[in-house]
């Protein structure tokens, strides 16, 4: 009974992913709009509502190419491995206590090595860009997926390193723990600051957004790994980096922002202030899309090898002496 | 420790999400017209016939993977640590900071090399 919950609970978290991707993407346009003084998509249905399931329909209902001289085989599973493994990282984020969610909890997953599994479900991203890329069998794919793949993997180390200083203080990696250390001791974003800014760079870089967004710089490289797809593949991977960026802008508050607990003194209420949080994050990834521009791609890697990773290393050796001569949290 | 309920969990929500890209998959493989064309069929290259076999590739991306794997390593040896930082100590203090000092040492090493330089 207990695993049919969890599957009805899968389902919705699912479903509700796929329902906020499809928003995110006429979000960001409206937005993006805004920012340029333009008004972005209001035809289709009342303030453009019903844009996202226009294109929904259409990419459904175009054809669906397989080129000449694809493998097959992995030309199909590319998008699956991308998709499956980005809907699957949600699942541990806390939206409140025990009980919350008409007597279920609130989370999917709750398992004691959380961090670690969002690492693992987040590098299996990468074999979704690299395998695409390659089974295209256009040296165009191949090489945007190689850089990309190469950029993935460079800023997920930045993500890990830069994780290792809030776990020395909080002593588990099970997110929920991590968010009840907050409600006790005050928000790690105090405490963890340098760690915070590396983990929120790194995501972005994850998600393939500006700056950072080389893997679909639609001028360079002819769009990256995706070249050679169409139809609902292609749409697959457009719903994998905006899954990607929904769950970072869920996990940045959930690890940095007191998860679902209220700021200041203001009253807990479970699911509301972490959709808040999360709206939060979501603007300032599109804000900083329509502000900034791209960075090369050795600028990038260097940035990340030279910047992120000893910034967050020496940060994570602080940490540990301060809790060693410190004795913990003060 | 969490109880091996909550692992299979994670079983059953893959299930569940790959369920679904199946599902979409399916629909846009049965949906939508099917008129495959010789030129519809080619690879990318503005409607010529690529130049070229797609094999060889820089270096450059197995040297990144190859680093990545060794500081991957290092990170997986820092996870016990960071969980335990406290009880461990002093001692525990000093070993990681040597261990990180290696590392360190090799990454300051393949920096001068010039490794990260992409020209």
């Amino acid at each position: 009974m207990e695993f049919v919950w969890t599957a009805v609970k899968a389902l919705l978290v699912v479903v509700g992913l796929l329902t906020a991707f499809a928003y995110m993407t006429l979000v960001e346009r409206r937005l993006l709009a805004r920012f340029q003084h333009r008004l972005g998509p209001n035809r289709v249905g009342p303030m453009g509502l019903l844009q996202p399931l226009a294109d929904a329909i259409k990419s459904i209902f175009k054809e669906d190419i397989t080129v000449r001289e694809a493998d097959r085989l992995v030309y199909l599973l590319a998008p699956l491995i991308s998709i499956t493994f980005a809907l699957v990282a949600f699942g541990l984020i806390p939206f409140g206590p025990e009980g919350a969610f008409f007597g279920l909890d609130p989370w999917v997953l709750d398992i004691d090595m959380g961090i670690l599994y969002l690492f693992a479900v987040s590098e299996m991203a990468v074999y979704g860009v690299f395998l695409a890329g390659w089974a295209s069998n256009s040296k165009y794919s191949l090489l945007g997926s190689l850089r990309s793949a190469a950029a993935l993997v460079s800023y997920e180390l930045g993500l890990g390193i830069s994780l290792l200083a809030p776990v020395i203080l909080v002593g588990s990696l099970n997110l929920r723990e991590i968010v009840e250390w907050q409600a006790q001791n005050g928000w790690l974003i105090l405490w963890q600051f340098p760690a915070f800014l590396v983990f929120t760079i790194a995501t972005m870089a994850e998600a393939a957004r500006t700056p950072f967004d080389l893997p679909e710089a639609e001028q360079e490289l002819v769009s990256g790994y995706n070249t050679e797809y169409s139809s609902i593949k292609w749409a697959l991977f457009q719903m994998a980096e905006y899954v990607h960026l929904i769950t970072a802008s869920a996990l940045i508050p959930t690890l940095f922002l007191g998860g679902w607990h209220a700021p200041a003194f203001l009253p807990d209420i479970p699911f509301l202030w972490l959709f808040v949080k999360m709206a939060l994050f979501l603007f300032l990834f599109i804000w900083i899309r329509a502000t900034w521009f791209r960075l090369r791609y050795d600028q990038l890697m260097r940035f990340s090898w030279g910047v992120l990773l000893p910034v967050a290393l020496v940060w994570f050796v602080v940490t540990a002496a301060w809790v060693v001569f410190k004795g913990g949290v003060a | 420790m969490s109880p091996v309920t909550e692992y299979i969990n994670i079983l059953i929500y893959l299930g569940v999400a790959l369920f679904i890209g199946v599902a979409a998959l399916l629909a846009g493989a049965l949906l939508g017209p099917k008129r495959p064309r010789p030129t519809k069929l080619m690879p990318y290259e503005s409607g010529n016939d690529p130049i070229g076999r797609v094999e060889r590739y820089p270096v450059h991306f197995y040297v990144v993977a190859m680093l990545f794997i060794i500081f991957d390593v290092e990170v997986a040896f820092l996870w016990p640590y960071a969980v335990n930082a406290g009880p461990l100590g002093v001692g525990g203090l000093i070993a990681v900071i040597v261990f990180v000092g290696i590392v360190m040492a090799g990454f300051v090493y393949e920096w001068l090399k010039g490794v990260m330089k992409w020209d």
